[in-house]
């Protein structure tokens, strides 16, 4: 199996350094870059596997670039990367984009299975995703009843797991499920997530500019 | 108490025509209905009263206090106001028919409308600033605002039509149809010549004055946040170089002073002392400041606080404790409300335990915890695993659910 290559966007390059020595030796960091327009240069000139995406850049947001490079390099995957937790910045990268958001407390090992998941197609939820999804989608749906704008009692239970600190695999236990059916549990939350035109949906997303 | 009169000003509660009498009682703290007596009868001596009253509708404030404290029942009597209005307007007019006022001839009803149409301008152009102020005030306030918007503009092109049609009306009822639109069109062309010169003046100042207001609220703005920064983060960063040597102490330090920021910046939750999902969030910190855990809180809904979720929280607290001392430093911590059903899931990753052979120190978990929900009609399970971790489910029904 070959090594992911992985590109590092962020304007701090101390961030850079501590997120490259938590990734270990294990992937290949094919590039780094600081703000949007760099980003965007780097990321279609080195096609790589794996993108860990700061939210907040310097020239636009991380949406910016994902809004530039999604069409281009449709194999690259992105996974959001930030010190923020507000709502409106999780929900607008996830929606432009991002198949997964985990904040820079994360630890190495969990950084390092979030990528590898990143990679093979699905989504990571951390425990706060995973609390702002049954928040957005708790309650009654907006009036037309589309299954985009639910949850199946299924992926609530899977996402109150997550939210609850399980992994993956604990969740599997849990449910008596294999991992790979969480994952598809977590990736169909995720399409929703990204295309539900929900009403707390749509008001978190506009509170960074994005409808 | 010692407090001096209030400012005198126009309060939006209670008030008949613009709020003058009841502004004015306040002030002076005596009986509004003693007020408005003097004024009708100021009003009988030669009509003083009503100029006396519209003086100090034009000079005293709008009350900003208690402008967004009920904006719905503050509405409801608006028909009754216009009325008052109304009467008011229909008073003077007769007043002064009464008193034989020649000039104003047989086109007495022409100005009473042409009076009632610039009185419902001026009240609406201050229902506007209140609006303006209950905006800033509330979300709640918005909406009614936004609502009535669009009835205030029609208010204001009733207004407008109505003082047209009545000098019209004047005019007509003195010349001859075509002398009255000559007329007519000789006002709109000098009106019309009188604005284009002022215009670009009145613009101009217009413009400069939000211009000041803006960077006025720029410069507060800046200056609010350098001086929480100052006092925060400022701080804090000197402690660190202090405490350089000491890892734990930096991280507790750093951590507190995260959840500061954090909580600055996206607006808090709620009152800890009435919400539940506040609440938490208040013990989570006290916790982890003083075991040095990371507590990980994820909150899904809200509630006020009554006695079950009181109890809920102080459960939680004694959990968290447990888990922070027992449990290897991370701690994950999930809280639901729902309609009727509150849950609070503490996990940690320690060493676990076997439940039948809880040690002596590990009591505190039966007693504080499991006793502590069964009394409020909930339940705790404590689900360990050794080699795994901990997790303490609590579970309690509750009633109150705030949207």
């Amino acid at each position: 199996m070959s090594r992911l290559r992985i590109v590092l966007v962020d304007d701090h390059a101390m961030v850079r350094a501590g997120v490259r020595a938590e990734l270990g030796d294990g992937f290949d960091i094919v590039g780094e870059a600081a703000d949007v327009t760099e980003a965007i240069s780097v990321i279609t000139a080195t096609t790589p596997d794996v993108v860990l995406l700061d939210v907040h850049l310097p020239g636009g947001d991380g949406k910016a670039v994902l809004e530039a490079c999604l069409a281009q390099v449709p194999h690259t995957r992105f996974l959001a990367l930030s010190v923020s937790d507000a709502p409106e910045d999780v929900v607008a990268t996830v929606r432009g984009g991002a198949r997964g958001y985990v904040t820079k407390a994360i630890s190495g090992p969990e950084l390092r299975e979030a990528v590898q998941r990143i990679a093979d197609g699905d989504a990571v939820f951390s425990p706060r995703l995973a609390g702002f999804v049954l928040d957005a989608f708790s309650g009654a749906p907006a009036e037309q009843d589309d299954e985009l704008d639910r949850l199946t009692p299924r992926e609530q239970e899977v996402m109150r797991l997550i939210a609850r600190g399980y992994t993956y695999k604990e969740v599997a236990a849990e449910l008596f499920l294999s991992i790979k059916t969480v994952e598809t549990h977590v990736s169909a939350v995720l399409r929703k997530l990204q295309l539900s035109d929900r009403r707390e949906l749509a008001r978190w997303a506009a509170g960074r500019g994005m409808v | 108490m010692t407090v001096g009169p209030p400012r005198a000003s126009r309060p939006v509660c209670g008030r008949w025509v613009a709020g003058v009498c009841v502004g004015l009682s306040h002030h002076l703290r005596i009986p509004v209905w003693l007020v408005r007596v003097v004024f009708v009868v100021l009003t009988f001596s030669g009509g003083i009263g009503i100029v006396l009253y519209a003086a100090f509708w034009a000079v005293l404030p709008l009350d900003t206090e208690g402008s967004g404290v009920d904006p719905v029942s503050a509405r409801s009597s608006d028909t009754a106001r216009l009325l008052a209005l109304a009467a008011v307007v229909v008073g003077v007019g007769l007043l002064l028919a009464a008193l034989g006022v020649n000039l104003v001839g047989g086109a007495l009803i022409p100005i009473i409308v042409a009076v009632f149409g610039a009185a419902l301008i001026w009240r609406q152009t201050d229902d506007e600033q209140r609006d303006a102020w209950s905006a800033a005030a509330g979300r709640a306030a918005r909406q009614t605002a936004g609502s009535t918007a669009s009835a205030g503009r029609w208010r204001i092109v009733a207004g407008i039509g109505m003082v047209v049609l009545a000098l019209i009306a004047l005019l007509a009822g003195r010349t001859s149809p075509a002398e009255a639109l000559q007329g007519v069109a000789v006002a709109v062309l000098l009106l019309g010549g009188v604005a284009l010169v002022v215009f670009p003046w009145i613009y101009r100042s217009w413009r400069e004055a939000s211009e000041q207001r803006r960077s006025l609220i720029r410069s507060q703005e800046r200056a609010e946040i350098a001086a929480h920064v100052h006092d925060s983060v400022l701080q804090t960063l000197t402690l660190i170089q202090r405490f350089a040597e000491d890892p734990v102490a930096i991280t507790r330090l750093a951590r507190t002073e995260e959840r500061n920021l954090r909580s600055w910046l996206y607006a808090p939750i709620g009152d800890p002392d009435r919400t539940f999902a506040a609440a938490l969030e208040r013990v989570v910190a006290v916790v982890e400041t003083d075991y040095n855990a990371t507590i990980n809180l994820v909150t899904v809904g809200e509630a006020a606080l009554d006695a079950a979720l009181e109890a809920l929280v102080a459960a939680a607290r004694e959990a968290m404790v447990n888990a922070a001392k027992h449990g290897g430093g991370q701690v994950s911590v999930y809280a639901e409300c729902r309609t009727d059903v509150a849950e609070v899931f503490v996990r940690d990753r320690g060493e676990g335990f076997d439940l039948t052979t809880i040690p002596a120190d590990r009591l505190g978990l039966r007693e504080s915890v499991v006793g502590r929900m069964e009394r409020h009609g909930g339940t705790a399970t404590v689900k360990s695993t050794p080699g795994v971790g901990t997790e303490v489910q609590l579970r309690i029904p509750h009633s109150e659910v705030t949207p």
